[in-house]
């Protein structure tokens, strides 16, 4: 394991800063700079994982977001692991542990290897046809499936990270900074454009920033020379904003990119406490330039896949930038020129390059001569027909291609090496374009989809767009940009060539081999295991849409998805079906384009700030007293307040008492509270409520019923007049900001003619509810002024007053049937209101309760909960409300609908209230209900909405609603429970003082 | 996401915003006089069309005001935005 691959020092790794590092246990050794890949090559270790489905031995293949093989799990078993990341991307750093994923015991002996024997048993759409059937195995084979498939390990502890946020706003944004997107950034900034440039990587610069190669001149100079000039005048530029290690997620419309910025992830522990892990970039960019260069794609051969069998431009990468050596004996096996540029460069730096094997016709070229020079066998019109080492590549056998490519001819060569370099050509990376929406084109004759056309507020520039060749690019960008930016010359319009000239091109998307291909392996999918085999089954059992080759395949359903060989398969299945890859359109590349953490979605609502939550002034009174919380839409309400170890069952029976038999009060600050004004705010409440509102007196308050147009109850409360031209409407806790947006809609789109102004006042008061025979005497012990006498003060009347200094509102109105006053006042006083109350009514035992004694109070009076005891579907005749709907009014939201067909079914279910045979049995809310026992299928006639066991009756009750269950008073239902059937008897739904005796008393 | 210029208040994200589905159906004057089938078509008629369609859209966390839309469903595309009781623009 002391093997040691470091060519020589690279300006682009520490070489001072020496990390260690484990890797399945292992410790090696990387400098600062190094991802997890470059360090284990380093250390000649190129075996790091087992295929998904075959569990055949892989290696390291690339040197980007589109690697397959190399995925790993960091840190295992610790609160930091992460699972699927790939060790091509991830930086090392002292103390950092990996581990291989699919692979179990271990990756040098690894059981599910078998598969790979068993291939033949494991075609295309296998897991589909096998394990469907029959239906009453499946949970044996998931047992198989998820044991042997492993996709990593989810952390289980919990994550001592914190994530961030951050809306950006720009000019223009551009994705890449390779060549073109520097180049891009700088010019827009330079323009004026408040400019933002991203990258993945942790340096700019891209792939030209380590190219040296003599056939790539700028200007006279090295490529990357060039551009590092460049970069350095970046620093100097203002409007310009770049982020490294960050790379686009999402490319969503009107210019909304989502990326993920990378801030601790390459540090060691200690360095990563107490600061941002990763930030999700909200961007809103005005102009997007998208430069996210070209994927090289392998070729499709037999056995292509083993450990050593790498890209030609990642072999380049690990020598060039990281001084890292993948072979001693490399060949390249290529289809472009790019793999002679590699091998020259390989060459100077002293690593052995075996041979080229080119499937193209041999062409007299400068480039050629330059290879052969350096003493390099060229294989022209070869293809590699077979390779061999289980767990590294030893040797490669190739054969001369026959004239259309079908076929090999002639003997084998074999060529022994520990590296294979495959240089398939180049793939735009268009992932990013097409999730915005844009169109692509296939171009035939360098077979690559490119974006089809620039819009006004989006482009592609560079190899993304298709442009290959340096001269090519930069010609191209500086006409581009001047377009998009509206600018009328670039900083680089007079700089100056020398490309060599392409020699000639070649493309097999299928390379044949001396066996017959039900005898290959060629790999189509690494991550997925999906081979072209699998191709041409799926096209011979009838597959024909791309998608649906897919995902019978598998192909490119992996977390890279396909970003390797989805060209490979649309070429495949082209020419197996004999038309163009442009008729077949490309598959939809969908969000993220590299995955992202949960983290990182999440960000800061985590934990408390999961999500918003709302409290009373009265909250901490509350918590002090210990009370229980309930959620009632974004508020935390006081549910009940248990004394001495109480259950909640205990607590409740003893509030419910206390209500009735003296005095209670509970927090209703969270009611809705809406101020209308205007000379028609009469006119619209008649409008709005299914009663009448006109004649109610200045000072007095009124229950209404608000529907929705379909006639269905939506919403009530009570509503006071405050003076001639103003209401307050109160509304359900849950409902307050859906009734104010409906409100709106009326008045905005439908009644524009009125005169009415709403506002929301719920936060503005808080509201104490105090209620029970005594509640009188308790008031008066606080506001001794007031006259409480119910000729003065009567039921559903108000009055305004003052607590000492403070004005509060109050109405008396009662939601328990008990005499109640609700007394509000500004908020910031009520915590003060509320003590007082409570300080004034300690001789009367008063008993704050919370809102489950609140919805048994009011169950034991038969008043509805919206929301518990209605559902959308619940008319106001449904809940046998028949006496709060004005007959004389002309019109009023949801009238009309009273009377269509459906809504004047005698059958519908109605409210009704249910008494339990034996009456300590408490019925279970949303049990069902039927008429008949012994019956099978039963009709269910309704279901149990509202059940409490009432101390103040000493009995069970409960809210039902039951079909046709108005006319059923006195007769026998049956609840059927797992266990056991309940008999209940229908009844009036008004449980307690039906004659409201107790509101005057 | 949508950008949506809110036409009181200027540009805008789309959550800030609650569409409220088609536009121009106007609640009939005297629903009383309706048939069971013409209040049926006020009431739960709605087009769902793949291209322009003319909708309402409320900014709900912003000014609260309704106004109308134009948008193409196929690609999100928003042709224009008036004001509630202006006329329809012709697209
Ligand atoms: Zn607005």
């Amino acid at each position: 394991m002391s093997e040691n691959l470091r060519i020589k020092s690279s300006q682009y790794i520490d070489e001072t800063t020496r990390i260690s590092f484990k890797f399945n246990g292992t410790t090696y050794y990387g400098f600062k700079g190094d991802t997890l890949a470059s360090a284990l090559l380093a250390n000649n270790v190129h075996l790091v994982g087992r295929s998904f489905k075959y569990h055949r031995p892989r290696g390291i293949m690339t040197s980007g977001s589109e690697e397959p093989n190399a995925i790993v799990q960091i840190n295992p078993n610790t609160n930091r692991t992460e699972p699927n990341v790939r060790a091509t991307e991830v930086e090392i750093y002292e103390g950092m542990e990996a581990s291989s994923q699919n692979c179990w015991p271990s990756v040098n002996f690894d059981i599910g290897g078998i598969n790979n024997f068993l291939s033949p048993l494991l075609p295309a759409g296998f897991y589909y046809k096998t394990f469907m059937w029959p239906a009453r195995f499946w949970g044996k084979y998931e047992y198989f499936i998820r044991h042997s498939a492993g996709l990593g390990k989810s952390p289980m502890l919990k994550d001592p990270d914190i994530y961030d946020h951050r809306n950006i706003h720009c000019d223009v944004l551009v994705v890449g900074a390779g060549i073109s997107g520097i180049l891009a950034a700088k010019n827009a900034a330079k323009n004026n454009y408040k400019t933002l440039l991203l990258d993945e990587k942790n340096e700019l610069g891209g792939s030209t920033i380590y190219e040296n190669n003599e056939s790539n001149k700028i200007d006279n100079k090295n490529s990357s020379e060039w551009l590092k000039k460049e970069i350095e005048e970046l620093k100097n530029i203002k409007n310009l904003e770049i982020k490294t290690r960050t790379s686009v997620a999402a490319y969503h419309q009107y210019n909304y990119l989502l990326a993920r910025e990378n801030l601790t992830d390459h540090l060691e522990k200690k360095d990563k406490t107490n600061k941002i892990r990763q930030r999700l970039l909200k961007i809103r960019a005005k102009k997007v330039i998208l430069a996210t260069g070209a994927l090289e794609r392998p070729m499709v051969f037999n056995n292509n896949d083993r450990p050593g069998i790498m890209l030609s431009s990642a072999i380049k990468k690990y020598s060039d930038f990281y001084g890292v050596a993948c072979g001693r004996k490399i060949v390249f096996f290529t289809n472009n020129d790019s793999a002679y540029e590699n091998a020259l460069s390989l060459n100077d730096k002293g690593i052995k390059v075996e041979a080229i094997v080119d499937i193209r016709k041999q062409s007299k070229t400068n480039l050629e001569k330059r290879v052969i020079d350096a003493g390099v066998k060229i294989y022209w019109e070869h293809t590699v027909v077979d390779t061999s080492g289980y767990k590294r590549l030893n040797n490669v056998s190739i054969m001369k291609l026959s004239n259309d490519g079908t076929s090999v001819t002639g003997n084998k060569i074999s060529i022994s090496c520990d590296c294979l370099g495959v240089a398939g050509g180049w793939t735009p990376a268009v992932h990013l374009c097409t999730q915005s929406g844009s169109k692509l084109a296939f171009d035939e004759d360098k077979k690559i989809f490119i974006p089809n056309k620039n819009n006004s507020d989006q482009i592609s520039v560079g190899s993304c767009c298709g442009d290959f060749k340096l001269d090519e690019i930069l010609k191209n960008l500086n006409e581009k940009l001047k377009d998009f930016l509206d600018i009328t010359k670039t900083d680089f319009e007079n700089i100056t060539f020398n490309n060599d000239q392409e020699i000639s091109k070649r493309n097999i998307w299928l390379l044949p081999s001396d066996k017959a291909l039900g005898k290959t392996r060629p790999f189509v999918d690494y991550q997925n295991d999906a081979t072209a085999k699998d191709i041409k089954l799926a096209l011979r059992e009838g597959f024909r849409s791309i998608e649906h080759v897919k995902r019978y395949t598998t192909i490119g359903m992996g977390t890279d998805q396909g970003k390797l060989g989805n060209m490979h398969a649309l070429g495949i299945i082209a020419d197996t079906a004999g038309v163009k890859i442009g008729e077949l359109g490309t598959t939809t590349f969908r969000p993220p384009y590299t995955p992202l953490t949960f983290g990182t979605i999440v960000g800061r609502n985590v934990g408390k700030f999961f999500d918003i939550f709302r409290r009373t002034p009265m909250n901490d009174w509350h918590v002090e007293q210990k009370a229980e919380f309930e959620n009632v839409g974004q508020w935390k309400r006081a549910w009940y307040y248990p004394i001495n170890g109480e259950t909640m069952h205990q607590a409740v029976q003893r509030e419910s008492k206390a209500a009735r038999e003296s005095s209670g009060i509970l927090d209703a600050s969270t009611l809705g509270k809406i101020d209308i004004q205007g000379s028609d705010a009469s006119e619209f409440l008649n409008r709005v409520y299914t009663n009448a509102w006109s004649k109610l007196g200045i000072g007095k308050c009124r229950y209404g019923l608000m529907l929705n147009e379909d006639g269905m109850v939506y919403d009530d409360g009570v509503t006071t007049r405050l003076g001639e031209n103003h209401y307050l409407m109160t509304t359900t806790t849950g409902g307050a900001a859906n009734v104010l947006g409906k409100l709106e809609d009326y008045l905005q789109t439908e009644w524009p003619e009125l005169d009415v102004y709403l506002t929301s006042v719920t936060d503005q008061f808080a509201t104490a509810s105090l209620c029970g025979p005594n509640s009188k005497k308790i008031l008066k012990k606080i506001i001794p002024d007031l006259d409480l006498s119910d000729e003065n003060f009567p039921h559903m009347s108000f009055k305004e007053a003052k607590v000492e200094n403070i004005v509060c509102r109050i109405m008396r109105i009662s939601f328990t049937g008990e005499q109640s006053f609700e007394i509000n006042v500004q908020a910031s006083y009520g915590k003060d209101l509320w003590e007082k109350c409570i300080e004034a009514g300690k001789e009367f035992n008063i008993t704050p309760y919370g809102t489950e004694t609140m919805h048994l109070l009011r169950a034991e009076k038969g008043f509805i909960i919206v929301g518990q005891d209605t559902d959308g579907t619940m008319t106001p005749i449904d809940l046998q409300m028949d006496w709060i709907v004005s007959k004389k009014k002309y019109d009023f939201i949801g009238k009309r609908s009273l009377y269509r067909s459906d809504t004047i079914r005698e059958d519908r279910k109605q409210l009704v209230g249910l008494l339990t045979d034996d009456p300590k049995v408490v019925l279970e809310e949303g049990a069902q209900i039927v008429s008949e026992l012994n019956k099978n299928p039963v009709e269910m006639l309704g279901h149990v909405t509202s059940s409490y066991f009432s101390p103040n009756l000493n009995k069970s009750i409960a809210l039902a609603v039951v079909r046709g269950g108005k006319d059923m008073i006195g007769k026998k239902l049956f609840i059927p429970m797992e266990d056991k059937t309940i008999n209940v008897t229908v009844s009036n739904p008004v449980f307690f003082d039906q004659t409201n005796e107790r509101l005057n008393a | 996401m949508f950008v949506i210029n809110c036409p009181y208040c200027g540009e805008r994200d789309q959550q800030e915003f609650k569409a409220g589905g088609e536009a121009h159906i106007e609640r009939p004057k005297q629903p009383t006089e309706l048939s069971d089938d013409e209040w049926a078509e006020y009431l739960f008629m709605r087009k769902n069309i793949k291209g322009v369609q003319y909708e309402r859209w409320n900014h709900a966390h912003g000014c609260r005001k309704w106004f109308n839309m134009v948008r193409d469903t196929s690609n999100d595309e928003i042709k224009a935005i008036y004001k509630m009781g202006e006329k329809p623009p012709s697209i």
